[in-house]
């Protein structure tokens, strides 16, 4: 009943793909991702996986192929292998992380290049953008960020998975992804334009006004929860 | 790419579409959500919960003789990784008023409250800060933040959905608060997708009656997380943070109390302990125990340690005969196999569509009820599409979302699920995906009461980990939420607890004990749990593999 799971089958098994892992040569079954072919290789990763869906940015990959000068970046959950692919895996290092009380911030055009000065050095040559799996425009945030422009960094860096491949190439040094997460909290916290109805609920539950309904439903019977349940009103169109 | 003759299919997709937009234009439904009756008779006869080999009664531990899913008995019934007798408890490597094990949403968002309520704080981590199901969630957070909708009605929703099995002080918990946590997490950074109004946006979700779930695009878990993380790194004073060490066993004190636990360097191979006045348990899930082999959206490291953990030291769980499948994990292509494809997709308006293009079943029922229709039209049916490898599915009308609400919905809402399936050259803009049930959520686990304490004194669980939230059955977008308020209640009440606790001499007798009832049932050897990381090097490798330290798998 279930799609069985085997995490190493390959898609179909035609000859199988010559690859190095670290200089060393496995041969892999066609379709695998970098990380199914680490594994099939016979590595029990610890650092290097994470949510194995190209969400958390723990299994940032270089890699080279032979035909090419090129170091090539990918995410290995996510990366599908190429024949005499040349694979090694960054483990998640060491980056800048300054520390700050974000409910003392000013978000103003300064604030970004205050916290971290080195975005200033950012030299325009866009190795960032290029080295980005989920293909951001990584140093346009940057730029922004050194315009000040917080919302500008919020929207342009907010699919970031924090995987550091982008930190890993720069020549000067900054730290792409801790900027970003430093501008979109200042953006969600500050700047964007917040409605009337969150607070309005939040002064009715502060009133009690939910208090002896709650009570009310937590002591029916679980005969009569069950038929308010099933007689209940289902409405998508009202908020 | 999709092969030609599962476009073929697709064909047919697209020739039902114009009259399935008609009819959800003008906000009819097909198909009526299902009554008490048509649930129960689908979840008997199709859930694999239900089937023969799914659950076993277990012979050790605190709830002996109860039935429970039989992976998670293999699990139990184990034995301890540790030697209780190789450990000198008086002299703790680590000190600390709150240890906190498991750094994910739950996790972080416990040591946040904790410092706020002045104590110290250990992180204990498997993998790096942050690595999570929380991580990984994309559809959103419940809160009924609307007019016309309230706590109450949210209540309703979680109890039906958990099929009146949740406890309802925990419900209550959950639901009261859902509207302080959307707030606070707006104040920490979270970017939550807006109305023009400035009004958060609301969308449905299965089991919902409401428009309550609150979302930041399809990485709603991955912006939460980042937030959280990044202000548990703002307090490196008061938390410490220890990463690649997963705890292994809980330690108590000569009194029953909760005492810290043993941890594991996963590099260094070396093991620690941690002495803590409070302990809280938030390792998430066990979707990597590929229960009755199903694919998984869960993390790498959702291998069920918490529960391991904390049964052997005595805790009672609850409603672990209950296994969530999301109904949409991904089918084709193969590289994606059970990947999650977020329940949003239904809750914008796209369709569960059979290989003829046909609606089969209200697109949002609880997950529960929606996978066991979904499981019904691939297997007596036999109306899924059979991929190449021989996997079977039923479409996801996605294109039809930007139908409804308008060119661009998909791309801007969805940006995760977009860029996951043009890495395989398909385009949900315009194709449909393929999806059958896959595992997702582990329903029950350690009982808590509303304050997040378990019924070990000392010893706190919050998140997936827990039990009695969600019943048998959790809705959509109650986890995001069940690990804010829970993470944030038993921060709170364990910094307190800890403020007056003295913790007598530490001991780990209890493993000796759990373990003299797992030798008494003939378990081998070689059985040890918790497993810590799932094992995917193929069987031939690892007959290869003689003198390679397995510690950390679950043979």
């Amino acid at each position: 009943m279930a799609n069985e799971v085997n995490e190493n089958a390959p898609a179909n098994s035609l000859d199988m793909v010559p690859v190095y892992i670290m200089g060393k040569l496995y041969y892999v079954p066609p379709g695998s991702t970098i990380m199914g072919a680490l594994e099939y290789a016979g590595y029990q990763i610890k650092r290097g996986a994470g949510c194995r869906e190209g969400f958390c940015g723990a299994c940032a990959t270089v890699y080279r192929t032979p035909d090419s000068y090129k170091i090539q970046y990918g995410l290995a959950c996510q990366t599908v292998v190429m024949p005499d692919m040349y694979l090694a895996q960054i483990p998640f290092f060491p980056a800048v992380k300054k520390t700050y009380d974000i409910d003392e911030l000013e978000p103003n055009d300064e604030v970004l290049s205050n916290i971290y000065p080195e975005i200033n050095r950012c030299v325009g040559c866009n190795t960032c953008t290029k080295s980005c799996p989920q293909e951001l425009d990584v140093m346009d945030y940057i730029q922004a960020a050194l315009r000040g422009e917080i919302e500008k960094v919020a929207h342009l860096s907010f699919d970031c998975i924090m995987c550091g491949l982008c930190a890993a190439r720069c020549p000067a040094e900054i730290v792409h992804y801790n900027v970003g997460i430093l501008a979109r909290r200042l953006y969600g916290k500050y700047l964007v334009k917040k409605g009337e109805y969150l607070p309005k609920r939040l002064s009715e539950l502060k009133d009690g006004k939910f208090d002896k309904p709650m009570k009310e439903i937590m002591g029916l019977s679980r005969e009569e929860l069950i038929k308010r349940y099933y007689d209940r009103e289902i409405n998508f169109k009202i908020a | 790419m999709y092969p030609d003759y599962m476009l073929e299919s697709i064909r047919m997709v697209e020739k039902t579409r114009p009259k399935r937009l008609e009819i959800a234009q003008a906000g009819l439904q097909i198909f009526e959500p299902m009554n008490e009756a048509e649930r129960e008779d689908i979840l008997t006869r199709f859930h694999p919960d239900y089937t023969p080999d799914a659950r076993r009664e277990i012979r050790v531990g605190p709830n002996k003789g109860d039935n429970i899913t039989s992976k998670v008995v293999d699990n139990l019934e184990a034995h301890s990784r540790i030697d209780p007798n190789k450990f000198d408890l008086t002299k703790p490597d680590y000190d600390t008023d709150v240890l906190i094990i498991g750094g994910g949403g739950g996790g972080c968002m416990a040591a946040i409250w904790a410092i706020k309520h002045g104590a110290n704080v250990i992180i204990s981590q498997k993998l790096r800060l942050g690595d999570s199901n929380s991580m990984m969630s994309q559809g959103g957070m419940q809160a009924s933040v609307n007019p016309h909708d309230d706590p109450i009605i949210h209540y309703l929703d979680v109890m039906g959905g958990g099929h009146f099995d949740n406890k309802p002080e925990l419900v209550e918990a959950l639901t009261m608060d859902a509207s302080m946590i959307a707030d606070w997490l707006q104040e920490l950074g979270v970017m939550w997708d807006r109305e023009e109004d400035g009004n958060l946006s609301t969308k449905a979700g299965g089991g919902t009656s409401r428009r309550r779930m609150l979302s930041a695009r399809d990485y709603t878990g991955a912006d939460i997380m980042r937030n959280l993380r990044d202000e548990v790194k703002n307090h490196p004073d008061k938390i410490d943070v220890l990463e690649f060490s997963p705890a292994v066993e809980l330690i108590l004190d000569e009194n029953g109390r909760c005492a810290g636990a043993v941890l594991y360097n996963l590099e260094t191979e070396e093991y620690f302990v941690v002495r803590a006045k409070a302990t809280i348990m938030s390792t998430g899930g066990f979707g990597r125990l590929h229960i009755k082999g199903f694919a998984t959206t869960n993390h790498y490291g959702a291998t069920a340690d918490g529960l391991v953990m904390a049964y052997r030291a005595g805790a009672k769980l609850l409603y672990m005969d209950s296994v969530q499948y999301h109904p949409t994990g991904a089918v084709f292509p193969e590289q994606i196999l059970g990947f999650l494809i977020t329940e949003k997709v239904r809750g914008l308006g796209g369709q569960p569509v059979n290989r003829n293009g046909e609606l089969f079943v209200f697109p949002l029922e609880p997950r529960d009820v929606e996978a066991s229709n979904f499981i019904r039209e691939c297997t007596e049916r036999e109306k899924g599409v059979k991929t190449p490898t021989g996997k079977v599915g039923i479409w996801l009308d996605s294109p039809i979302i930007d139908l409804i609400n308008g060119e661009g919905t998909i791309k801007n809402a969805l940006p995760a699920m977009v860029r996951q399936f043009h890495r395989f050259d398909i385009d949900i803009t315009k194709e449909p995906m393929l999806v059958y049930p896959t595992l997702h959520y582990q329903n029950g686990g350690i009982e808590i009461n509303a304050d997040g304490s378990s019924t070990i004194p000392g010893l706190y669980a919050a998140g997936e980990v827990s039990g009695g939230v969600h019943g048998r059955n959790r809705l959509m977008g109650n986890s995001v939420l069940d690990y804010n308020v829970f993470g944030r209640r038993t921060g709170i009440n364990a910094a307190e607890y800890a403020k007056t606790v003295k913790l007598g001499k530490l001991t780990l007798e209890h493993i000796s004990k759990y373990e003299k009832e797992v030798n008494g049932i003939d378990i081998p050897k070689n059985v040890i749990s918790p497993m810590l990381l799932p094992d995917y090097i193929p069987p031939e490798v690892r007959k290869r593999q003689l003198t390679k330290n397995d510690e950390g798998i679950l043979f």
